[in-house]
């Protein structure tokens, strides 16, 4: 009995780890994205938006990247917090 | 009321609220010294994590910097926001759930080497030492100013006022004096923000106001977006656009990454977030910090960009084809009255180079400009000097705006520079108190005694700061990056290894932050002068003259690459990682069982 709900316990922490690593992916792809992409090296091909006197590539840089920022951290700790849960790990 | 008494009275109120705070909640216990006893909540954690991270650089540099670059500046908003999303996804709940009290010790316990401990210490105390340094100038020249002191006393006052809470408080003091001054520096920063923005185009809130149509004087609408008409404006003058590129992708690229991985490995940020009661609030935490810290940095550019303007209208009345601003009005009329008193300063400068009675401001060294030059008689930019630095502080003066919010802006500024002042000082008596002494030289040092060698190496960080700050060394900007640099390629790849990977050992650990730290270090020092000194400099620092095509403020995101590949290439062919250390990174990876704090 001990050893199988050690078992259990082992393959929850690492399917805990590995959706913890996905979320943590996709996050960072989307971090870059809005930074690095659409602030600076992707800013030609959005030319073309015009937003308030410039293109959209400006905005992204000094303004709508931290915007992203907030929303990417929120969405972290709030989806973790569901995932503690459904691993029952949660404090 | 005079200015000086307005400034006297805004500066003096908001300090006998930081040390009445200080006094108020002063620390009994090391572990309340270090971590406030883990009770803090994560909106008041975040408020004051915010306060100890926005330093003079953000506050009085930053919207200055973006103002005479546009564009190219972005980097900063960027690197010093996105590395929120570093911290919070990779580092802090996990810091948190190891549970112990400094950064260095988890590289200690999870590398299981004192030697690691020791490199990690080394890398923390160089890179928040420079950093207190270059505020310390600020509170100089901050005091300085607004008292109407000469810099020197200033730094002496401001020292005193930054051991006074930071000594007696420790990080429970800090905390609540933090939460204040996050509220004086943000009021100071906003407030006239929105005057000016609505100035400029009916919209009170600056961030969108940046994006806005300008209003003509009767206050219609002109149909013409602020942002162009300022393009307009400073191409006439023969300056780059405000909007567009100037330099290369690679470096504005590793620049932001810089930024962004050392803002996730500054020690005096990373221990807020030992702070919290819980691990899910440690990412709460994270997000709450950024909220606050947002407020300020999505006005900065709208600060810049309408400074910008406002300062290019005011030097040419007329338009830029009309007639520039004659000497005469600067010296009587009372909307120019703000050259004066920065010209006591030595940051502002004007000549009439041409003797025409007017003051022209244009960019001559543009060639487009020389023929126009020629035509009308000018012989060269007759603004002759700008310091971008007293843009933020002199912005409420250029607007015309009432005495009071001058006071405030002078209050806000002080707060910026002593809160992060306070913050770091702590990371460095922890280092040398806590990680040194006890964990190294001394393992039985009494509490008591801990906390007093912790008051000790603060006062001497301050003794140290005060005496580099009074003969500056003329790099303060360097020496921040330098700091960032630092922190990218040493602390944040050893710490996000030690979480992420089983398989880095001891050996792999420090030889990767031994090759991140030296690497940059010999790379900055190469562009920049051995240890600073002027002429000993080997390349050029710019783009295409430094050594690999980039410049030193970016090259601490390649010394991060490095201190990843070296560490994990030495720990593949050395001894695999012995099984505790194995099960202590299991734990740390998930929340249940973090309630109790260990204590050593």
């Amino acid at each position: 009995m001990a050893d199988q709900s050690t078992h259990t316990q082992a393959d929850g922490a690492a399917g805990y780890w590995t959706a913890n690593i996905r979320i943590i992916t996709i996050s960072l792809i989307i971090w870059a994205l809005v930074s690095f992409g659409f602030g600076i090296l992707l800013r030609p091909l959005l030319a073309g938006i015009g937003i308030g006197g410039t293109d959209l590539g400006f905005w992204f840089a000094q303004q709508g990247s931290i915007l992203v920022f907030l929303a990417l951290i929120f969405f972290y700790a709030w989806r973790m917090n569901k995932l503690d849960k459904e691993f029952g790990v949660e404090e | 009321m005079d200015q000086f008494t307005l400034n006297l009275l805004f500066v003096g109120a908001s300090f006998a609220l930081y040390i009445g705070i200080a006094v108020w909640a002063r620390a009994g216990s090391t572990s309340e010294f270090y971590a406030a006893g883990r009770g803090v909540h994560p909106v008041t954690n975040g408020m004051a994590t915010a306060a100890d991270w926005m330093s003079a650089a953000s506050f009085i540099s930053m919207a200055g910097l973006i103002a005479f670059t546009g564009y190219d500046n972005s980097s900063f908003l960027m690197g010093w926001t996105g590395g929120y999303v570093l911290l919070a996804l990779l580092l802090a709940p996990y810091l948190r759930k190891f549970g112990k009290f400094t950064v260095s010790e988890f590289i200690g316990d999870r590398f299981y080497s004192p030697t690691a401990r020791l490199v990690a210490v080394i890398c923390l105390l160089v890179a928040s030492i420079t950093y207190v340094i270059g505020q310390m100038q600020g509170v100089g020249i901050a005091f300085g100013r607004f008292l109407e002191i000469d810099a020197f006393w200033g730094l002496l006052l401001g020292s005193c006022v930054v051991f006074a809470y930071a000594v007696f408080g420790g990080m429970k003091g800090v905390t609540y004096t933090q939460v204040a001054q996050y509220c004086v520096l943000i009021l100071a920063y906003t407030i006239p923000a929105v005057f000016i923005s609505l100035q400029l185009t009916g919209t009170p809130i600056p961030a969108l106001g940046l994006f806005s149509e300008t209003l003509n004087a009767d206050g219609t609408s002109s149909g013409v977006y602020l942002l162009t008409k300022l393009d307009q404006i400073v191409t006439d003058l023969g300056f780059s656009s405000y909007t567009e590129a100037h330099k290369d992708n690679l470096n504005m690229v590793l620049f932001t990454l810089s930024l962004m991985i050392g803002t996730a490995g500054l020690p005096h940020v990373i221990m807020r977030f030992f702070t919290v009661p819980r691990v899910s609030d440690a990412r709460w935490s994270a997000g709450w910090t950024l909220v606050f810290i947002a407020l300020l940095y999505l006005t900065a550019p709208a600060v810049g960009a309408m400074a910008r303007l406002n300062i290019s209208e005011m030097m040419w009345p007329n338009g830029v084809n009309g007639e520039a601003v004659s000497v005469e009005t600067i010296e009587t009329d009372a909307r120019y009255d703000w050259m004066a008193t920065w010209q006591k300063t030595g940051l502002l400068d004007w000549e009439d180079k041409n003797g025409d009675g007017k003051i022209q401001y244009y960019n001559d060294k543009s060639d487009a400009m020389a023929e126009k030059a020629a035509a009308n008689g000018w012989e060269g930019n007759e603004l002759t000097r700008f310091n971008r630095d007293i843009l933020v502080l002199a912005n409420p003066e250029i607007a015309n705006l009432p005495g009071w919010v001058i006071g405030l802006v002078a209050a806000g500024g002080l707060a910026a520079a002593l809160s992060t002042a306070a913050g770091l000082l702590l990371a460095i008596s922890s280092a040398v108190s806590h990680d040194l002494l006890k964990g190294q030289l001394t393992p039985n040092m009494s509490e008591k005694s801990e906390l007093l060698a912790a008051r000790i190496s603060m006062a001497a960080a301050i003794v140290v700061a005060v005496i580099l700050g009074l003969n500056p060394p003329g790099f303060a900007a360097q020496t921040v990056a330098l700091a960032f640099g630092l922190a990218a390629a040493s602390i944040f790849p050893a710490l996000m290894m030690g979480i992420f990977s089983k398989r880095v050992n001891n050996v792999g650990a420090v030889s990767g932050m031994l090759a991140g730290l030296i690497f940059t270090l010999v790379y900055i020092f190469l562009h920049k002068g051995w240890f600073f000194i002027p002429g000993t400099n080997s390349f050029v620092d710019s783009a295409d003259g430094s050594l690999l095509g980039i410049q030193s403020t970016a090259i601490g995101a390649v010394g991060a690459v490095i201190n990843f590949a070296v560490a994990y290439a030495v720990s593949m062919n050395t001894k695999e990682t012995p099984q505790e250390i194995k099960d202590l990174v299991e734990s740390v990876r998930v929340p249940a069982g973090a309630g109790a704090a260990l204590d050593h």
